[in-house]
């Protein structure tokens, strides 16, 4: 999308996503979210004099999974890098993280961009660190308070090149990437708890120009909903000062999501030299081709594979396939649904608008077992159930659960396909509707809708409509 | 000895000669507390332990338990540990008692133990002069025979300089031999520890026991410890190069007519002694004062104020809490050295400085390699250039201080294992000679070392 007045953004995205991991990158630490302050420290993790860190083979392990399942090159051989500066958080005066060679180059990964379609981004790097800890300005007044709980809870960094046109589009390669990764095991991908967060570097050009205009680093985007917000924000600042005849300078900038505005960061450091150089206290990370061989026998089918194969396996459209492929459970959910039975069309439906519905206002539980919903879809088919009894069914066994076929009878929905009950139904509505009878029989024969909605009605929906049709076709022909 | 009773009775034999040795200034613990210290270790001691009931003097800039750690600084006066290093716990598994920390140039920082913020330590046998550095307290405390052995720390020669001023043994073991965990980092790269004895053999057993793996430390090879090698009849099998660039034209004669009397010594014990040369040994010492500073100037960050050591409050924001603390914990040679990292990895001198220093480093290594593929298996040099020095006397040129490390630094460089032991007097001061060995043979130094100890008068002019 080009902003107005022929402008287009330009957006890139530097993504820190913690891995999932019972430890922390460098000590035995527990790297859980929410543990009382300052309670999940040691040694190393506090920067304590003398004391070493040592890597977590499962974060190197998560890390390597998600450089292939983003399309990497991995290298064989990358380094531990220090990022030296100073903050109070920061107990060891620097950070551990990667830099001149990191862990993997040169990735991909396809998304759904609402203006573009299909569309690829390039991820420029992703290299393996540390966290640092929190500064929590707001406990104690005029004091800064430090949890260094996460301090030293493993990160990945994911870096794009300027791909994106947009805001909308960065929010959908966000949102793919969280997919990839809860695929994966990778990361929980919360951004309310930090295990997902993301910096943009963003800034607009006249549509058609070649040249890159000068960026702005846009900070503190903590909701998914923000991604988008912010963005528009910035974009939306930068043009109206080149509009105005001025010019965008080079700086970091902090989201507020109260006043939805951004504000320039108060450093008094403007450009920070990190002195980056080769940890000394770690040897090399080497790749053995046997490891890397090992972490993609653990990597699951991917979404985007998913897709294309309920699209062929299932032949679904890639609307449906994509809302079913979107989240590993849904998708696992589906594909049981299936196996016990259910036709994929049907089921798709079902999944898509009932389950879902269902799940999304009682915490994204799937409440339905997927073999029960097989057999509601199995009834409907057969013609015990109409579409609307089903629907009270299902609602039934996602409150209080037990068989749809006995939920159904409890219910007395069970549709009625004994032609003399039906007769006797069809019988009472002709008799108390002359007129539309008359109009029928002179030729209006779109009433037959009518009668039928007629007979549902008085049994309480549990004629069997087809049956209904037909005997009143039969008794108004006589 | 195995008996509990001979345990403490040396225990607190050795508190007595420690604290009689106060006027070295090379202890920092208060004798009182030393003495309640080594009662009760001698008491939880464990009586079948190789090193039982010997007393080792620990370097104060290596994290124990029972004493403060402040590595010779101001900025972390009062510090202790909550936990000890790998080389301290091995010490104490094997029955060793940790007597006492010792005092040091500050975070390993200088060659003479002076820039300590506890006052300089001083030379055991003419309180004029310098025991070396930084591991100076520990030197000079077995130097006096206060303790049979000592642990000490070596970045840049701080094991071997000071060995050789003092006349005593001194053995930096190969880069990841023993454990840094709990070693107050410097220089991550070069920093090993390392240790003090009176003679080969009781370095060599200490040494012993606190080598081999340590999952805490990534840098620590995966390696059973050091096994010592017996006292050999002869050196005969022996190649032991002489690098020519250890003997410059301008050497002190003295130390010259000291190192020839060593090399007929090892001849005479059937060793095959050949000139070898190690064409980048003259870029050693730049290179060295490039690497050194820019990893501390990365380790020392942490000494903040925010979480231990003294603190300078008063500061309204924390860039000024920082430099305050900062400014007024370091003595000026680590500010210097810090300056110097800081410039040295910054970006637009980072190619210029660091990265070439790292080249060269790898040529260094490189050269060691060459002469050992040619079938040598030792090293012999000069440990230093002069015996111990006069205090005060290369205070105002750091260079000169520097250059006292001349022959020392490229085996932190190379990794290599290395060692001082004495091999004559100048004048009444001791002088070391200097073994350098191949990476992780250091039984094959050792067993030299004990051929040469024998035979060397270690305590006559040369």
């Amino acid at each position: 999308m080009t902003a107005g007045g022929g402008w287009e953004t330009v957006i890139g995205l530097e993504t820190h996503v913690q891995l999932r991991t019972a430890s922390k990158m460098f000590c035995g630490c527990s790297a859980a979210f929410g543990a009382p302050p300052n309670s999940n420290v040691c040694p190393v993790c506090l920067g304590l004099p003398g004391a070493l860190p040592v890597p977590n083979e499962q974060a190197l392990k998560l890390a390597v999974r998600a450089a292939l399942a983003l399309g990497c090159t991995l290298h064989p051989k990358s380094v531990f890098a220090r990022k030296n500066y100073f903050y109070p958080d920061l107990p060891k005066g620097y950070q551990i993280s990667q830099f001149e060679q990191p862990l993997a180059t040169d990735g991909a990964l396809s998304y759904l961009s609402p203006e573009r379609g299909l569309t690829t981004a390039t991820i420029v790097r992703l290299h393996v660190e540390e966290d640092a800890g929190k500064s929590l300005h707001d406990r104690f007044p005029k004091q800064t308070a430090i949890d260094l709980n996460r301090c030293g809870v493993p990160l990945i960094e994911i870096v794009t090149g300027p791909d994106f046109r947009s805001p909308q589009e960065a929010r959908r390669y966000l949102q793919t990437l969280k997919q990839v990764l809860e695929y994966a095991g990778i990361s929980d991908c919360d951004m309310e708890k930090g295990s997902l967060r993301v910096d943009a570097n963003v800034s607009v050009r006249r549509a058609g120009a070649a040249a890159l205009g000068t960026k702005t680093e846009v900070k503190n985007i903590n909701s998914f909903a923000y991604v988008e917000k912010a963005l528009s924000v910035e974009r939306d600042r930068q043009i109206a000062l080149l509009e105005g005849g001025g010019t965008v300078a080079q700086q970091t900038l902090l989201y507020d999501s109260k006043t939805s505005s951004v504000r320039p960061q108060r450093s008094k450091e403007e450009s920070h030299d990190y002195r980056y150089f080769p940890d000394p206290d770690l040897p090399p990370l080497v790749l053995t081709e046997e490891f890397v061989a090992q972490q993609h026998a653990q990597l699951p089918e991917l979404p985007a594979k998913k897709r294309e194969r309920f699209m062929a396996q299932y032949a679904l459209g890639v609307a449906d396939a994509d809302v079913l492929t979107g989240d590993r459970a849904v998708a696992d959910y589906y594909e049981a649904v299936v196996h016990a039975g259910a036709d994929t069309k049907l089921a798709a439906n079902w999944v898509i608008n009932e389950v879902l519905g269902d799940a999304k206002t009682h915490q994204e539980q799937l409440r339905v077992p997927p073999g029960a919903l097989a057999q509601l879809i199995g009834l409907v088919r057969g013609s015990t159930l109409s579409q609307q009894a089903a629907k009270r069914v299902f609602a039934e066994v996602a409150e209080r659960g037990g068989e749809p076929r006995n939920v159904a009878e409890a219910l007395g929905v069970v549709q009625v396909a004994d032609s003399g009950v039906v007769a006797n139904w069809v019988s009472e509505v002709l008799g108390a509707h002359p007129q539309e009878v008359i109009r029928y029989k002179s030729g209006d024969t779109k009433l037959i809708q009518f009668f039928v909605g007629q007979v549902m009605k008085l049994s309480r929906g549990k004629a069997d409509p087809k049956l209904a049709q037909r005997v009143l076709e039969e008794k108004l022909a006589a | 000895m195995s008996d509990p009773g001979e345990a403490l009775a040396n225990a607190k034999a050795a508190a007595d000669r420690i604290v009689k040795a106060k006027r070295l200034n090379a202890c920092l613990t208060p004798p009182k507390e030393l003495r309640q210290s080594l009662q009760k270790q001698a008491q939880a001691a464990h009586p079948s332990g190789v090193l039982y009931g010997m007393p080792v003097a620990v370097k104060d800039n290596i994290c124990t338990l029972e004493f403060t750690t402040t590595c010779g600084s101001k900025i972390l006066a009062g510090y202790r540990s909550p936990y000890e290093a790998t080389a301290v716990a091995k010490l104490k598994a094997a029955g060793a008692l940790v007597a006492g920390k010792t005092n040091c140039d500050e975070f390993g920082m200088g060659s003479s133990t002076e820039h300590s913020a506890y006052g300089r330590a001083l030379h055991p046998f003419d309180k004029t002069r310098v025991p070396g550095g930084s591991s100076g307290g520990s030197a000079a405390l077995v130097a006096a025979g206060a303790v049979p052995a000592g642990l000490g720390s070596e970045t840049g020669g701080s094991v071997r300089q000071p060995a050789s001023f003092c006349g005593i043994v001194g053995i930096k073991p190969t880069y990841g031999r023993v454990s840094r965990y709990g070693l107050v980092a410097f220089g991550s790269s070069l920093d090993q520890i390392g240790v003090f004895g009176r003679s080969v053999h009781d370095a060599a057993r200490v040494l012993s026991v606190i080598s081999g793996r340590d999952p805490r430390d990534s840098t620590c090879e995966a390696r059973d410890p050091l096994r010592l090698p017996t006292v050999p009849e002869s050196l005969q099998g022996f190649v032991i190069g002489i690098p020519k660039e250890y003997f410059p034209p301008d050497l002190d004669s003295a130390v010259r007519r000291a190192c020839d009397r060593a090399i007929r010594v090892l001849k005479e014990l059937g060793a095959a002694v050949r000139e070898v040369s190690l064409p980048h040994t003259q870029y050693a010492v730049p290179t060295y004062y490039i690497i050194a500073p820019a990893e501390a100037s990365s380790n020392l960050a942490r000494y903040d104020g925010a979480r231990y050591g003294p603190r300078y409050d008063g500061a309204l924001d924390v860039r000024t809490l920082y430099r305050t603390t900062r400014g007024q914990g370091f003595g000026p040679e680590v500010r210097r050295r810090i300056l110097v990292g800081t410039y040295v990895l910054s970006s637009g001198y980072y190619d210029a400085y660091y990265r070439q220093a790292q080249q060269m480093r790898a040529l260094i290594a490189q050269d060691f390699r060459n002469v050992f593929d040619r079938g040598v298996d030792l090293l012999f040099t000069p440990t230093t250039p002069t015996p111990a020095f006069k205090a005060g006397e290369k205070l105002a040129d750091p260079v000169a201080m520097y250059l006292s490390d001349i022959f020392v630094v490229t085996a932190n460089l190379a990794g290599l294992p290395a060692m001082s032991l004495p091999i004559g007097r100048i004048k009444g001061l001791p002088i070391g000679g200097q073994l350098i060995g191949q990476a992780f043979l250091e039984d094959e130094m050792i067993e030299a070392a004990y051929a040469l100890e024998r035979m060397v008068p270690g305590t006559e002019d040369a």
